[in-house]
């Protein structure tokens, strides 16, 4: 639902003017600076982060490689069995066409991380470019650049997309596009006011008066530069991102079946909660644990990289 | 970083707290002290509160095209017949005090009773029959059920612009207390269908101050403006929360009305009008959700009912684009199912596998068993059709418009099909008014569909798939179906008729452009203090007839007139 | 100041005039008509209601009539609902979505707040961990997950509250906290982060050293400087719970505007979809304003633009 909301705060705090960064030549940034040795070394202080990073890449393990361990296919039913709980043949209960809830939850999972990744991808694409465009340009067309993002703010956007989605609604595509198109406005306000920040540099000068193009500039100088803001806004749209799919699929207008994400589990669960309680349990129980990962290790990513906030 | 006291602070936060416990705890405690159910109160009160499914998109009768409407339209009016609270087969007097018919049902003659007035005091007189059908059949109105008057004579050529002489419509007031019917053909089940909403009058005098017989958006059927004939009159109407209504004194039996009032609730979420009626907010639900059959057929036995509905679930086959062009593999599909199964595992509320099209319930006419679930015959003709053992045959889709039910059921059909013909065959799901688009246009392999009946006659079902017909929608059409129906319509005797109806529908079942799946029930529940409430094939349940038994209940301990 | 609010709202007229004509060729676009049904129409009666709606004219003959009357404050007929405008609609379910969006907001501010100055007060403590992972489980559980299980503990097996309905004040708290607890999550992490920021100053340092209670610290001098970032967001949140809120009316069944606007886009009624989309998008852009404001008010550094 309302999506774009927390990280549309973010994008109003000032990006930390890359104190250290600006210090070396641009080049020794595309091979990794103290920078970021520095902010992993915060990162491994912070329990919480880290134990959220290790569970979610377990999560995504599990629903990636799962599937080809288990006896079971997502979709092959036995209807004489119906709903039972868990056992050892079906650790997680089987849901009431008598389908492995453990496979179908891992299926799932492998659908709503995919549409989380992808869809943070599309925003983050145009996003980042829109931004960097902007703040490099400066000037007029900065200033009409950025009002565009402010009018498309208020814009309800949960309601295009439900729009979009019956009248378009067969492809899965389209759910990242649409979904995608949605995003990009936060990273798109980080990436610019980096970028402001940083065109005044020496070495963006120096890039300048050696004959790069704009385009090299802005690609190889100062994207690189705002990318920590930027992965904290994506750790941050990911969630996001899976929960808007969750609620398409309560509406019915997210992916078509037997594919299931963990959306439609969850919808399909809280149906049966009452008598089934595990069909709501385990689906629920990898979505809220992905969720809050993603969400714990955004906020530690942000201490991290923020060193203002972490100086003890 | 963090070795300063906190003392302070706390103490801080510790008091806010204190005080967001203080404002909230009487709110919690006011809440559950209020815990009489609001049912106990309406059924002491004599009020039936009642789900509908979804907000009434109008009350005229003469537009009404939907259950919901229907479900306040009985009360709020009435035909020349009455609802029997039992049989639909038995016609009871409405506005009409007698009737008759010539010998071979084309012309039909009601004696209206004299004591019938509209809820303002107005008499009611066959002259607003006369003029509420006038009016559905007025071009310019575009009534989306002028077909069902279709019956009457020249009546499709008056809607259709093709004559403007109204007396030529077999529609006459003899005299002010009697209106004569002349119809196309012969149609002993006629009274059934007056008893459909779209037969109901309208007071004349209301609708012409209101901006006169062609405005759709007239305001004559609002809250306020609104003059019925039923036994219960409008009180309050709040949108998308709750129609009220009162014993309309002005109604001619009202004295045989047990009920005080009815109120109607637009609950569209099926999960939550669930948790209403278990709330105590409803003494009958509209639908249950399937999903919660199991708890409720243990835990709610006395309450749970599952009725026979004149209704049959289908899938459309597109019979104009291969492989499904080829009757073999039709026919393979439809035997590969099993329904029984299907039904047992699936839906569980009680459904009735379809061996045939029309459900069974009608009298003088048997369901059809032609389609039974047969693998090996199923795989023997999907091999016929050049499709041994699945080898080669193309991906084809099922299209279902979204919603769980349909969604499980395609998922079970879709598992059956690959297990005992060995194709694959996808599903996708569209939104309703897509999904409508596209089976109209034919973009689709196989539809899932239902048909419920207006009418207790075969011919409710078997009329749409006629070659061309609006409803077809399966591109499918056979000149000998088109005569055996056409027959039907002329023939003298009912024996005849059922017989011409019956070879029509072993032609549609042999060629099958439709898969049958099964048959209807009405899967609700309903208070038990709820008496005269009877299960219905059409699902229309007179109100004035229902009345509340409180006598079981320990709130029935005060004294109460209404034992039976 | 008054430049300020003057150029915004003509934006803001602006932007919802091009909100209004992106939905109307949206829906236009569309497939479906909201005339269409499961039992066909003869196609006579369907081009005679067409025609009564108007829909027999070209696309933009209607977009020029529409969106006159718009201008003349009136939406126009709902399509499906014979006899009913858009603004009655609207007029009738407005309140009760407002009414449920400000007793949610009231849920989030009410637990968000405290549960981030107590977080940030105790950083990195079990005070910080606990609150802090209990309320982002409002943001980890859908909505409509977390109303059905709501309704099913408080309603079916406590029995405390009423399950569904909007019969009076007892109905409303079910579906506030369901949709405020969503909010919540998000007004504790900003306040524990704004907060956080303004007791790392130096000056509080320098309070401190100076003996200045904590109390006198975090209620008189960070108070104001830490809800900055959650005020920020009560525009936005303001504007999500009210959009957002279909959810939960239709778990509820609440007779809201959230629940229109889903019918009107299911049924394809298209006044009725124009009329939710712009009264939301203006209500966004005067939540936006009005935040602007207030956050010029409390925050001296920034100015009107």
């Amino acid at each position: 639902m309302s999506d774009h909301s927390e990280t549309a705060v973010l994008a109003d705090e000032p990006v930390p003017p890359p104190t250290e960064a600006s210090e070396i030549a641009a080049e020794e940034l595309e091979e990794g600076s103290s920078l970021w040795r520095d902010a992993w070394q915060r990162l491994r202080r912070n329990k919480l982060a880290l134990a959220s990073l290790f569970i979610f890449l377990a999560i995504c393990l599990f629903c990636v490689a799962g599937p080809w361990f288990s006896p079971y296919n997502a979709d092959a039913q036995d209807l004489f069995l119906g709903a039972v709980g868990p056992s050892w043949a079906h650790p997680f209960g089987t849901d009431t066409l008598g389908r492995d809830l453990m496979v179908r939850v891992m299926e799932g999972g492998r659908i709503s991380l995919l549409v989380g990744l992808v869809a943070t991808m599309v925003a983050l694409l145009i996003g980042v470019m829109y931004g960097a465009v902007a703040g490099y340009l400066g000037g007029k067309v900065d200033s009409a650049m950025m009002r565009f993002v402010d009018l498309l703010y208020a814009l309800p956007f949960t309601i295009f997309v439900i729009l979009l989605m019956v009248a378009f609604g067969r492809s899965l595509w389209l759910i990242f596009v649409a979904i995608g198109a949605i995003e990009w406005l936060t990273t798109a306000r980080i990436v610019r006011s980096g970028v402001l920040g940083l065109k005044k540099q020496e070495f963006v000068e120096a890039a300048n008066s050696l004959g790069f193009s704009h385009m090299r500039i802005i690609v190889r100088h100062l994207i690189p530069n705002v990318l920590g803001p930027v992965i904290v806004v994506a750790t941050l749209t990911v969630p996001a991102v899976m929960l808007l799919e969750a609620f398409l699929s309560f509406l019915g207008l997210g992916v078509q079946p037997p594919d299931a994400s963990w959306g439609v589990l969850i919808n399909e669960g809280q149906q049966n909660m009452e008598i089934f309680p595990w069909m709501l349990i385990f689906p629920a129980f990898f979505f809220a644990l992905t969720l809050f990962c993603l969400n714990f290790l955004g906020d530690g990513l942000r201490d991290a990289l923020d060193p203002k906030s972490a100086k003890d | 970083m963090d070795t300063f006291s906190l003392a302070g602070s706390l103490t801080g936060i510790r008091r806010f707290c204190k005080a967001a416990l203080l404002i909230c705890a009487p709110a919690l405690l006011a809440a559950c002290g209020s815990s009489e159910r609001a049912t106990d109160v309406a059924a002491e009160e004599g009020v039936l509160m009642i789900g509908i499914g979804s907000e009434p998109k109008t009350i005229d009768p003469g537009l009404a095209t939907g259950t919901p409407e229907s479900r306040v339209l009985y009360a709020l009016m009435e035909g020349l017949i009455g609802q029997d609270p039992k049989d639909d087969l038995v016609n009871q007097p409405g506005v009409a005090e007698r009737w008759e018919s010539n010998e071979d049902f084309t012309v039909w003659t009601f004696h209206l009773r004299e004591n019938a007035k509209w809820s303002n005091g107005d008499p009611l007189t066959a002259e607003d029959f006369a003029y509420a059908w006038k009016r559905t059949l007025t071009p310019e109105l575009g009534a989306e059920f002028a077909e069902m008057l279709f019956v009457i004579k020249n009546a499709e050529p008056y809607q259709k612009g093709e004559i403007t002489d109204w007396s030529q419509v077999g529609v006459k007031v003899l005299d002010p207390y009697t209106l004569q019917v002349t119809l196309e053909g012969p149609t002993p089940h006629f009274l059934g269908m007056t008893k459909h909403y779209t037969y109901f009058p309208v007071d004349a005098k209301v609708v012409e101050a209101n901006g006169g017989a062609a405005d759709r958006q007239s305001r004559w059927s609002t809250a306020e403006n609104f003059v019925g004939n039923g036994p219960f009159v409008i009180k309050r109407w709040a949108i998308s929360e709750v129609m009220e209504t009162v014993k309309n004194p002005n109604y001619w039996d009202a004295a045989n009305v047990k009920l005080n009032g009815v109120n109607f609730y637009p609950v569209e979420n099926i999960s939550a009008e669930e948790t209403m009626f278990r709330g105590g907010r409803l003494h009958i639900t509209y639908e249950v959700p399937s999903s919660k059959l199991p708890i409720l057929k243990t835990k709610f036995k006395d309450e749970l009912q599952i009725d026979k509905y004149l209704g049959s679930y289908f899938y459309r086959v597109n019979t104009t684009k291969p492989p499904f062009d080829d009757p073999r593999v039709r026919k393979a599909f439809a035997m590969a199912i099993d329904k029984q199964l299907l039904v047992d595992k699936v839906t569980q509320g009680g459904q009735q596998p379809a061996t045939g099209y029309v459900p069974p319930g009608i009298s003088g006419y048997e369901a059809s068993t032609a389609v039974p679930y047969d693998v090996e015959a199923a795989r023997r003709l999907l091999a016929e059709a050049g499709y041994p053992d699945g080898k080669g045959f193309p991906t084809r889709e099922i299209l279902i418009n979204t919603s769980e039910n349909h969604r499980r059921v395609a998922e079970a059909i879709q598992a059956m099909w690959k297990k005992n013909l060995n194709v694959e065959v996808g599903i996708y799901n569209q939104e309703w008014k897509v999904y409508l688009n596209s089976q109209i246009n034919l973009d689709y392999d196989v539809s899932r569909s239902g048909w419920i009946a207006d009418y207790v006659y075969p011919s409710a079902f078997l009329n749409i798939f006629t070659t061309g017909g609006g409803n077809n929608n399966t591109g499918w059409g056979n000149p000998q179906y088109d005569r055996l129906i056409d027959a039907s319509r002329t023939a003298q005797t009912e024996e005849e008729r059922m017989g011409l109806m019956h070879d029509a529908e072993e032609i549609l079942l042999n060629e099958l452009p439709i898969i049958p799946i099964y048959w209807y029930t009405r899967v609700y529940l309903k208070d038990p203090r709820v008496k005269g409430w009877y299960p219905k094939l059409l699902d229309r349940h007179p109100y004035k007839y229902i009345y509340f038994d409180n006598s079981g209940t320990a709130a029935a301990d005060e004294v109460n007139g209404e034992g039976a | 100041m008054l430049r300020f609010i003057a150029t915004r709202l003509l934006q803001g007229v602006l932007v919802l005039l091009a909100i209004y004509a992106v939905t109307f060729f949206l829906v236009a676009a569309t497939p479906g008509s909201p005339f269409s049904s499961e039992r066909a129409i003869s196609p006579e009666i369907l081009a005679q209601i067409e025609s009564f709606y108007g829909y027999d004219k070209p696309v933009t003959e209607r977009f020029v009539t529409s969106i006159t009357n718009v201008l003349h404050g009136e939406f126009g007929p709902s399509a499906v609902y014979a006899n009913r405008t858009v603004t009655q609609i609207i007029g009738a379910s407005f309140p009760v979505s407002a009414k449920l969006g400000l007793f949610a907001l009231a849920v989030a501010l009410g637990i968000g707040i405290p549960v981030g100055i107590l977080a940030a007060v105790r950083q990195n403590s079990w005070l910080d961990y606990l609150p802090m992972s209990i309320s982002m489980g409002g943001i980890c559980l859908p909505t409509f997950v977390m109303g059905p299980l709501l309704v099913l503990i408080f309603g079916l097996i406590l029995e405390w509250l009423p399950v569904a309905g909007w019969f009076g004040w007892e109905y409303t708290i079910l579906p506030s906290l369901t949709l405020g607890l969503y909010y919540a999550a998000y007004f504790a992490r900003l306040t524990r982060g704004g907060m956080l920021e303004m007791l790392n100053q130096d000056w509080v340092r320098t309070a401190r050293a100076k003996g200045v209670p904590e109390r006198t610290i975090i209620w008189k001098h960070c108070l104001k400087g830490g809800l900055i970032p959650a005020i920020t967001f009560l525009g936005p949140a303001l504007a999500g719970i009210i959009s957002g809120s279909f959810v939960v009316e239709t778990i509820f069944q609440i007779p809201g505007l959230g629940q229109w606007f889903v019918k009107g886009a299911l049924n394809r009624d298209d006044f009725l979809i124009l009329g939710c989309t712009v009264l939301f998008a203006a209500l966004i852009v005067v939540m936006n304003l009005i935040v602007d404001i207030v956050q010029v008010a409390l925050n001296p550094r920034l100015k009107y633009e």
